[in-house]
C-alpha cells in the first residue's frame, strides 16, 4: 500500500503505479531502414533481395559481412542475384557502391528489377495457396495417419516487410533510383584516369577498388567518422565477376597464375573494412574458371558466406526428369558463425532454384514421383548421381566424405 | 571454457601445463569453438594471453567470451590480455596516416607490404607483448593464434610461417615455459598444399593436436561433429606411442557438450 502510494505520488498522475514509464528517446540507436536485428545474436540484418535467400541464411545478411557467390557457368543467375541485393537496397534506401570491370555500372543499375507491389504478389500467391488448400482440406483415406501432421513448406516462409518480391519481366522505375546515392567504380575509366599505385604488391585494378571503397566508406560516414551527420545508413557494396580475366587477374586463365595472393589479400583488406562500417558486399566470383582449387579454397575461408550456384543450361541436367521443375541447385557453402557459438542454419541442405514467371525462389529440392511401369527407373546412373549429390550438400555444419549407400 | 573437454583433456584451469604446444585442426567444419575455449580457459587460469585474431574483430571474440563467462576488455584493461586484432592493423597499416608512420608505431603485419616475406616484425610483437616485465600478476604466458591459414593466404611462404612457429616455441615454449596453441585449417583432401604442408610439419612438433572434424556420413543435427584428441606421447623420453581419443560434440549457445561416438542424447 505505500508503494503505489509513492509510485502515484512520483508519477504525479493518476496512472497505475505498475506502469512503466518510457523514458523519452527510448530507442538507443535509431532503426536503419530495411535492416533488423537477429534474434541470435542482435546483429542487424540485412535483407539480400531474396526471402527464400534470407531464411536459407538464417535470417538475412548480417552487416559487415561478406556474400561471396560463386557463378554458374553462363553467370545468368549469379547476375540476377547480384540485381536483386542492388534492388533491395533501392527500395530500402540504402547507399549503393557498385563495381565492374565489364559493364558500366550506370547500365547495371537501369538493368535492376522492379519492385513487386504487395497488391500484385498477394493477389497471385492466394490463388495458388486457395488451390492447395482445397485439396488438403479432403479427407485422407489411405495415409490418415499423416492426417494431423503439419503441411510441409516447400517455399521458406518470411515476412514480406524485411525482404521484397521483385519482378524481373519489367525494369525499376527511375524515379526510385534518383532518391538513392549510387557510387560506381568501372574499371577501364579508373586506370585510365590516375597512373598505377602500389598497394601491397596487389594487383592494381584490386588496389584501386580497395581504395575507392575506403575513401566512400570515410567520406560518407559509414564508419562512424562524422557522427553529427545525418541519420545512419547502410552501403550495399556490389562487386561484379571479382578475378575474372578483365580485372587483370590470371587465376582464371592458368593453372599457375603469375600471383595467387592478390584475391585473397584483397579480401582479406575488404573484410577489415566491412567489418568496422555499416555494409555489406556482395561479390561474384567465376569460380568454375579459377584452376587452381587452392585459391578457391582459401577465398572460402576469408570470405563469410558463401553460395554456390550451380544451373542446369546445357549440362545432361537439363533435360533430365528427375530435376524438370528446376533451373539450378544452389550450394551453400559456408555460413558465418558471427558473435556465437553457433549459426542459425536451416536444416534442409538440398536446395533447388526456380525462376517461375517473374519469381526466382530456392525450395528444397524434391525428386518427383517415379510413375513409370518399370520397378527401377530407367535413369538409375542419374538418381544415384542425384542421391549422392543429397547426402553431400551439407554446407555450414559438415561436409561427408563419400556418398554411404543406407 | 567448457567443462566436458577440460575433463577430457585432463585439464584444469588452478594448474595449467607449461610448455606445451597445442595444435587446432579442423576439416570440412569450423574449429574456431576450441580457439574460445582455450582463451577463456587461460585468461580464467590467470596466464597472460597474446592473441593474435586475425580473422576476426575484438567484438567477436569479446561476446562469445562473455557467454563463457569471461570479459575481454576487463582482460585487456588489467593488462592480462593482448590483443592484435589483425583486420584493424591491416587498414591502419594501408589507410593510415603518414604521422603515424613516423611514430615508430609497430606494424606486426608488415609483411602483407613489403616485399620481404618473413613474420619477423609479427615474431617481434609476440616476443616483446609476452615479455616478462615487472610488477607482472601473471605467471604463465600464452600465444593464441587464429589462425595460420590466412597468413599463408597474405603472401606468407609456408617456409616463413614454419619460422615463425618455431620462434615463437623456442620464445614462448622454452624459455617462459609457457604455452602455444594455433588453429589451422586443411583436411586430407584438399588441395591447398602450401597449407598441407605447413599443418603436416605443426602435427610433428606439437604435444597435444584437437583435431574437429565432420561426420562422415554428412550433416545432422545433433552431431555437429567428431573431435580427435591425440596426446603426443611419442615426443618424451621413453618412446610410447601417441594415445588417440575420439569425441563426438554438439555445439549449444553457450556450451559444448562432449560424448563417446554413438551416444549422442538424441539416440539414448
Amino acid at each position: 500500500m505505500a508503494a503505489p502510494a509513492t509510485g502515484g505520488a512520483a508519477q504525479g498522475r493518476g496512472a497505475p503505479s505498475f506502469q512503466r514509464k518510457v523514458p523519452a528517446g527510448s530507442s538507443r540507436l535509431a532503426a536503419i531502414a530495411g535492416t533488423r536485428p537477429a534474434a541470435r545474436h542482435g546483429q542487424l540484418l540485412l535483407s539480400s533481395g531474396l526471402p527464400s535467400l534470407d531464411c536459407v541464411l538464417g535470417g538475412g545478411l548480417a552487416v559487415g559481412t561478406l556474400l561471396l557467390i560463386e557463378e554458374d557457368k553462363y553467370g545468368v543467375y549469379s547476375n540476377l542475384l547480384f540485381k536483386y541485393f542492388l534492388a533491395e537496397g533501392v527500395v530500402c534506401g540504402h547507399d549503393l557502391f557498385v563495381a565492374s570491370a565489364k559493364e558500366l555500372p550506370t547500365n547495371i543499375l537501369k538493368e535492376l528489377p522492379a519492385p513487386l507491389l504487395d497488391d500484385n504478389y498477394r493477389n497471385e500467391l492466394g490463388e495458388a495457396t486457395a488451390v492447395k488448400s482445397e485439396d488438403f482440406q479432403d479427407f485422407m483415406k489411405i495415409a490418415w495417419r499423416y492426417q494431423n501432421l503439419p503441411k510441409v513448406e516447400v517455399s521458406p516462409t518470411s515476412s514480406a516487410r524485411f525482404g521484397h518480391y521483385y519482378d524481373v519481366s519489367k525494369t525499376m522505375s527511375s524515379e526510385l533510383l534518383q532518391s538513392i546515392k549510387c557510387h560506381s567504380f568501372f574499371l577501364p575509366e579508373e586506370l585510365s584516369l590516375q597512373p598505377t599505385i602500389k598497394m601491397c604488391n596487389m594487383n592494381c585494378g584490386y588496389a584501386r577498388l580497395l581504395q575507392s571503397i575506403q575513401k566512400i566508406i570515410y567520406q560518407e560516414g559509414f564508419d562512424g567518422s562524422h557522427p553529427q551527420k545525418k541519420q545512419k545508413n547502410v552501403l550495399r557494396i556490389g562487386i561484379q565477376s571479382l578475378g575474372a580475366m578483365l580485372w587483370g587477374d590470371d587465376i582464371c586463365s592458368t593453372d599457375n597464375p603469375e600471383d595467387t595472393h592478390s584475391l585473397t589479400k584483397f579480401l582479406y583488406v575488404l573484410r577489415g573494412l566491412l567489418r568496422k562500417s555499416l555494409s555489406a558486399c556482395i561479390i561474384t566470383v567465376p569460380a568454375h574458371l579459377i584452376q587452381n582449387k587452392a585459391i578457391m579454397e582459401r577465398v572460402t575461408n576469408l570470405s563469410d558466406v558463401v553460395v554456390g550456384l550451380e544451373s542446369f543450361i546445357g549440362s545432361e541436367r537439363e533435360t533430365n526428369p528427375l530435376y524438370k521443375d528446376y533451373h539450378g541447385l544452389i550450394h551453400v557453402h559456408q555460413i558465418p558463425r558471427l558473435n556465437s557459438l553457433i549459426c542459425d542454419v536451416s536444416d534442409t541442405k538440398d536446395l533447388a532454384f526456380r525462376l517461375k514467371r517473374k519469381l526466382f525462389t530456392i525450395e528444397r529440392l524434391h525428386l518427383p514421383p517415379d510413375l513409370s511401369d518399370t520397378v527401377s527407373r530407367s535413369s538409375k546412373q542419374d538418381l544415384a548421381e542425384s542421391a549422392k549429390l543429397l547426402s553431400s550438400g551439407c554446407g555450414a555444419m559438415a561436409i561427408g566424405k563419400k556418398h554411404l549407400d543406407f | 571454457m567448457f567443462a566436458e573437454l577440460n575433463e577430457l583433456l585432463n585439464a584444469s584451469p588452478q594448474r595449467p601445463e607449461q610448455g606445451k604446444f597445442t595444435l587446432l585442426r579442423d576439416t570440412r567444419t569450423d574449429g574456431s569453438f576450441l580457439v574460445h575455449h582455450f582463451l577463456s580457459f587461460y585468461l580464467r587460469a590467470g596466464c597472460k594471453v597474446c592473441f593474435v585474431a586475425l580473422l576476426q574483430s575484438f567484438s567477436h571474440y569479446n561476446i562469445v567470451a562473455q557467454k563463457l563467462g569471461v570479459s575481454l576488455t576487463a582482460a585487456k584493461e588489467r593488462g592480462q590480455l593482448v590483443f592484435l586484432e589483425g583486420l584493424a592493423s591491416c587498414l591502419d597499416m594501408l589507410f593510415g596516416e603518414e604521422e603515424e608512420e613516423q611514430a615508430g608505431q609497430p606494424r606486426p603485419l608488415r609483411f602483407i607490404s613489403e616485399s620481404t616475406s618473413d613474420l619477423r616484425a609479427l615474431f617481434d610483437f609476440v616476443r616483446t607483448s609476452l615479455a616478462p616485465a615487472a610488477g607482472d600478476a601473471w605467471p604463465g604466458r600464452v600465444l593464441l593464434l587464429d589462425d595460420l591459414g590466412v597468413l599463408l593466404s597474405l603472401g606468407a611462404s609456408p617456409v616463413a610461417v614454419l619460422d615463425f612457429i618455431h620462434y615463437c616455441r623456442v620464445a614462448v615454449c622454452s624459455r617462459l615455459q609457457g604455452n602455444v596453441v594455433v588453429l589451422a585449417h586443411g583436411g586430407e583432401d584438399s588441395e591447398d598444399e602450401e597449407n598441407e604442408l605447413v599443418v603436416t610439419s605443426l602435427c610433428h612438433h606439437s604435444d597435444l593436436i584437437l583435431w574437429a572434424e565432420g561426420l562422415a556420413t554428412g550433416f545432422c543435427k545433433d552431431v555437429h561433429g567428431q573431435l580427435k584428441i591425440i596426446r603426443r606421447a611419442s615426443l618424451q623420453p621413453g618412446g610410447e606411442r601417441d594415445v588417440l581419443q575420439t569425441y563426438q560434440y554438439k555445439i549449444q549457445d553457450k556450451n559444448v557438450t562432449f560424448f563417446a561416438r554413438g551416444l549422442s542424447a538424441a539416440v539414448l
